[in-house]
């Protein structure tokens, strides 16, 4: 987030898009709903869904999916065309608008309605609200990013805020909602295949040479790596001959499983280190158990870039140790001494190492934790984000034009499958489908549909359904619900019996190399 | 001018800002006013008149919580009429329902009869499940009071049991409304308010039905706020009393919020979840998640040694293996598979799950030791 949870209580305007908030990060939600509720803020909602935020908000759009950049452009059109930009943050603070206005030109209200299916009256409204807002917050999550076009998305997300000077301000913002405890943590510590932490290119020769000095080693690897995405083809298909896997379940959180569990049933070795034996685990050749978060000591990145501490209360079962205690011991193995005294030590070295984590301490965040960047020990940490500058000086409009997702419905497959996740459950699983009060709430998967399809396909409620696409096919218990729209369906990807993933679509973002999880085809038919 | 905001609180001086109660300027300079309804953060309702003070030239007793500061006023927050006030609110507060917390009089036969009938009714031979650790209990022995001064009112409604999560207990309810505050007004989620009248008065969620069947949705904030026994975690109701536990400060492990938690520690067991007070980024909210979904921890399933691949990948067969074994494995067989077919041949996937300390062990791993920078994690998935 360039902005702070506690932060969006003080906007005037919040756009919500692509986040179940309420679902997926309800303490977040709270925020919104406050704002809503006392402090007079217009709330603008963007989703296919009838998600319980809908009805907190002044404006809600009901976009057809995949189909962002479309309505995005659109609001920008609007904006422009109506004068309502603000012209003192784009002279001074950005560049290359004019790429922008040639770009969004053709998006008129009524091209973006033919596209997104969300009326030209509407579009116009939701632009002059967010375009009025002091401060306006845009949160969104993974209905934004888990596009083919996810990094369009995303910056075209940018652009609207830049276009309105709604950034580096409190209450303002373009905002994502990360989903796991530390996913923050886990790009920040370098757990990505192009930098080391704090986002230090693998291809910079400083960066390299630092490192290297580090760690006194030499010949550091300078060719960026592989993401996820691209070493599960590479295994499938030989290149890819071992996987050490550190808590995480791929074989159900992966796109189009059927081929994912090819891809690993092909590995030469596999090392899995977890808490629990998981659908990845099973494939295994050598299984590990760690301890889970209440039996160590750390810390954790949340979403609005705040370090905070994680404190050891119990003892880990059997002889379960801590995951970098684990990854130690196999350097050591190896040949390389990675000794730390505890986890304290290993911070101070990421502090060391890492200019935007250099002035965190755990004393320093023992009862609060501090938003980095936080470069030396005598700075308060840095809440927002872009209040003067961005990182590169200049924030650049980027002209981005619709392109559709990769896969349409046609008469084999009618209709469009989303996924996310429900309140009562996380990821795969592995954790809330083991607390008993959890599975009461919701025991199984299902699949949402709206009443006017469910009549279409002659389908009724609870009864056992079958879900095809073009790469696998699941069976799920169909629900009638008024938060599905016509046209689409909702399946949660908890659940590993009936995984939303045998069905989703693995075709990749070009740059981000994110799935297309939010939109795929399927047709639907009785099961048995 | 500075000096007209002023106001006095038992013949001490403060300053304040318009707009502010008599106990925002009194707890901000740490003067103790006793509350029971408040709720910090939502709207004061006034309705237990336990933080009444005495303001001069008052004709009555005013709520500290709902009365504006004014310049110059006078206030005495533990004068006898205040005290006299807050006695007799509390003994109607513990006559009107099941607080068999041994605050009764030394008359041993109505205590008895009153405690087993309550036990009854707890279905258990212990004391209140809140014991020691209740608002009203702390109150009842600083003012001295006990619950027989006036006679007991009847208990209207039975216990609701029917949730997972949540145990509603009417008889132990004093209707002081913050359950309802913090759910309408610091999570929104809008699924319980006062139903009824007078003596009936009841908490209700969607007309008088079980909160399962509700717009609740179990964040259990409502709990945290509850100061009596009327809201209870049903896992942890009578299976230990607060002395008994450690508590332990961290940060929950589900989604990117990074609330902040307090672990309630009782023989190497979490045995309660509850928000950490008083600091971001959630000051003392949590979901459904964060506050119940903590089974998984003690669950027998848990991997407990390591593990080592018998038979071919179809079947999954393990077996048990000491650690040396299975690390000695793993580094033969890493570093076998660097020599024959290059780093990059190897990729890791670290975690979105595991701590930045881990995160970095596992990235330096990779990059040090591996010499690749095939090293990715879930975030996009």
């Amino acid at each position: 987030m360039t902005n702070t949870i506690g932060d969006i209580e003080d906007a005037d305007v919040i756009l919500v898009t692509g986040s179940n908030t309420t679902e997926n990060h309800p303490v977040l939600s709270s925020y919104v709903k406050r704002a809503v509720k006392f402090k007079n803020t217009r709330l603008i909602v963007i989703d296919p869904r009838r998600i319980k935020l809908t009805e907190f908000s002044d404006i809600w759009l009901r976009p057809n999916l995949g189909t962002d950049v479309a309505w995005i452009n659109g609001l920008m059109h609007v904006i422009i065309s109506e004068n309502r930009h603000d012209r003192e943050f784009i002279e001074t603070r950005t560049t290359d608008f004019d790429a922008l206005k040639d770009m969004v030109e053709k998006f008129t209200p009524d091209y973006v309605e033919s596209i997104t299916g969300i009326p030209a009256r509407q579009l116009i409204e939701a632009a002059r609200l967010y375009a009025s807002a002091n401060a306006g917050s845009i949160l969104y999550c993974m209905g934004i990013t888990q596009h083919t076009t996810g990094t369009d998305n995303v910056k075209s997300l940018a652009n609207l805020a830049m276009l309105c000077g709604n950034l580096g301000i409190p209450g303002s913002g373009v905002n994502p909602l990360r989903g796991q405890n530390n996913v923050q943590g886990a790009c920040d510590m370098g757990g990505l295949p192009n930098v080391y932490t704090g986002y230090q290119k693998v291809t910079d020769e400083a960066a390299r040479k630092k490192m290297e000095k580090a760690w006194a080693v030499s010949n550091l690897p300078d060719q960026i790596g592989l993401t996820v995405t691209q070493m599960v083809p590479m295994a499938h298909d030989g290149d890819i001959k071992a996987m050490y896997i550190i808590g995480e379940n791929p074989l159900v959180s992966d796109p189009d499983l059927n081929h994912a569990e090819k891809s690993f049933n092909n590995l030469d070795f596999l090392v899995v280190q977890d808490i629990f034996m998981t659908e990845t685990t099973q494939l295994a050749d050598v299984v590990l158990p760690a301890a889970c978060f209440a039996e160590k000591d750390g810390t954790f990145s949340n979403t609005e870039r705040r370090v905070q501490r994680v404190r050891k209360a119990l003892e880990a079962p059997g002889s379960a140790k801590n995951d970098w205690e684990i990854t130690a011991e196999i350097a050591k193995r190896m040949g390389y001494d990675m000794i730390y005294a505890d986890s304290r030590e290993i911070f101070e070295e990421i502090a060391r190492v890492t200019p935007s984590y250099g002035g965190i301490t755990y004393d320093r965040i023992d009862s609060a934790g501090i938003h980095w960047p936080c470069p030396t020990e005598d700075h308060p940490g840095t809440p927002i984000l872009h209040t003067q500058q961005f990182t590169h000086g200049k924030g650049v409009f980027h002209a981005i034009d619709y392109i559709p997702p990769a896969e349409q419905t046609d008469d084999e497959y009618p209709l469009y499958l989303t996924t996310g996740r429900v309140l009562y459950h996380y990821h795969t699983g592995t954790m809330t489908r083991r607390t008993e009060g959890l599975n009461d709430r919701v025991p199984e998967s299902f699949v949402e549909i709206s009443a006017a399809d469910a009549d279409k396909y002659n389908l009724k409620d609870g009864e056992e359904t079958k879900i095809a696409s073009r790469r696998g096919e699941i069976i799920a218990k169909l629900k009638i619900s008024e938060k599905a729209v016509a046209g689409s369906v909702f399946i949660p990807f908890h659940f590993a019996e009936a995984a939303a993933n045998r069905l989703t679509n693995s075709a990749l973002d070009p740059v981000s190399k994110i799935p297309e999880y939010k939109v795929c085809t399927v047709k639907l038919s009785k099961a048995g | 001018m500075d000096d007209q905001k002023i106001i006095i609180i038992n013949g001490n001086s403060f300053s304040f800002t318009p707009g502010e109660t008599i106990l925002t300027v009194a707890q901000r300079n740490h003067i103790d006013i006793p509350t029971l309804c408040y709720l910090k953060g939502t709207t004061p309702t006034g309705a237990c008149r336990i933080c009444v003070v005495e303001v001069k030239n008052a004709r009555n007793l005013l709520p500290a919580c709902s009365t504006p500061v004014e310049s110059n006023m006078e206030v005495q927050t533990e004068s006898r009429e205040v005290i006299e006030s807050r006695r007799m609110s509390l003994q109607l507060l513990l006559a009107s329902g099941n607080h068999n917390c041994a605050v009764r009089e030394s008359d041993g036969q109505s205590w008895t009869a009153f405690q087993l009938n309550v036990q009854h009714q707890d279905n258990s031979g212990d004391l209140c499940p809140v014991w020691g650790d209740c608002e009203l209990q702390s109150l009842a022995y600083r003012y001295q009071v006990s619950g027989e001064t006036f006679p007991a009112t009847k208990n209207r409604y039975p216990m609701e049991t029917v949730n997972p999560f949540i145990i509603r207990d009417f008889s132990r309810c004093i209707l002081c409304g913050r359950c309802v505050q913090a759910c309408n007004e610091v999570q929104v989620n809008n699924a319980i308010s006062i139903g009824y009248r007078g003596t009936a008065a009841k908490i209700i969620a969607a007309g008088d039905r079980p909160l399962k069947d509700s717009d609740c949705v179990f964040c259990g904030e409502c709990i945290q706020a509850c100061p009596v026994g009327a809201l209870v975690e049903k896992d942890a109701r009578y299976d230990w009393r607060p002395w008994s536990n450690r508590k332990v400060r961290s940060t929950c492990s589900y989604c990117g919020v990074g609330c902040q938690l307090d672990f309630h520690v009782h023989d190497n067991r979490i045995v309660k979840i509850s928000g950490a007070e008083g600091t971001p980024p959630n000051y003392g909210s949590l979901c459904v998640k964060g506050r119940f979904g903590f089974n998984f921890i003690h669950s027998e399933d848990r991997l407990k040694t390591p593990l080592i691949r018998e038979t071919g990948r179809e079947n999954g067969k393990f077996r048990q293996a000491s650690w040396d074994e299975a690390l000695d494995l793993t580094a033969r067989r890493l570093s076998e598979i660097k020599e024959k077919n290059g780093p990059d041949s190897i990729g890791v996937l670290t975690s979105a799950r595991v701590t930045n300390e881990d995160n970095y062990a596992a990235m330096k791993f990779t990059r040090a030791v591996l010499k690749t920078n095939n090293i990715d994690h879930c975030a996009r998935l």
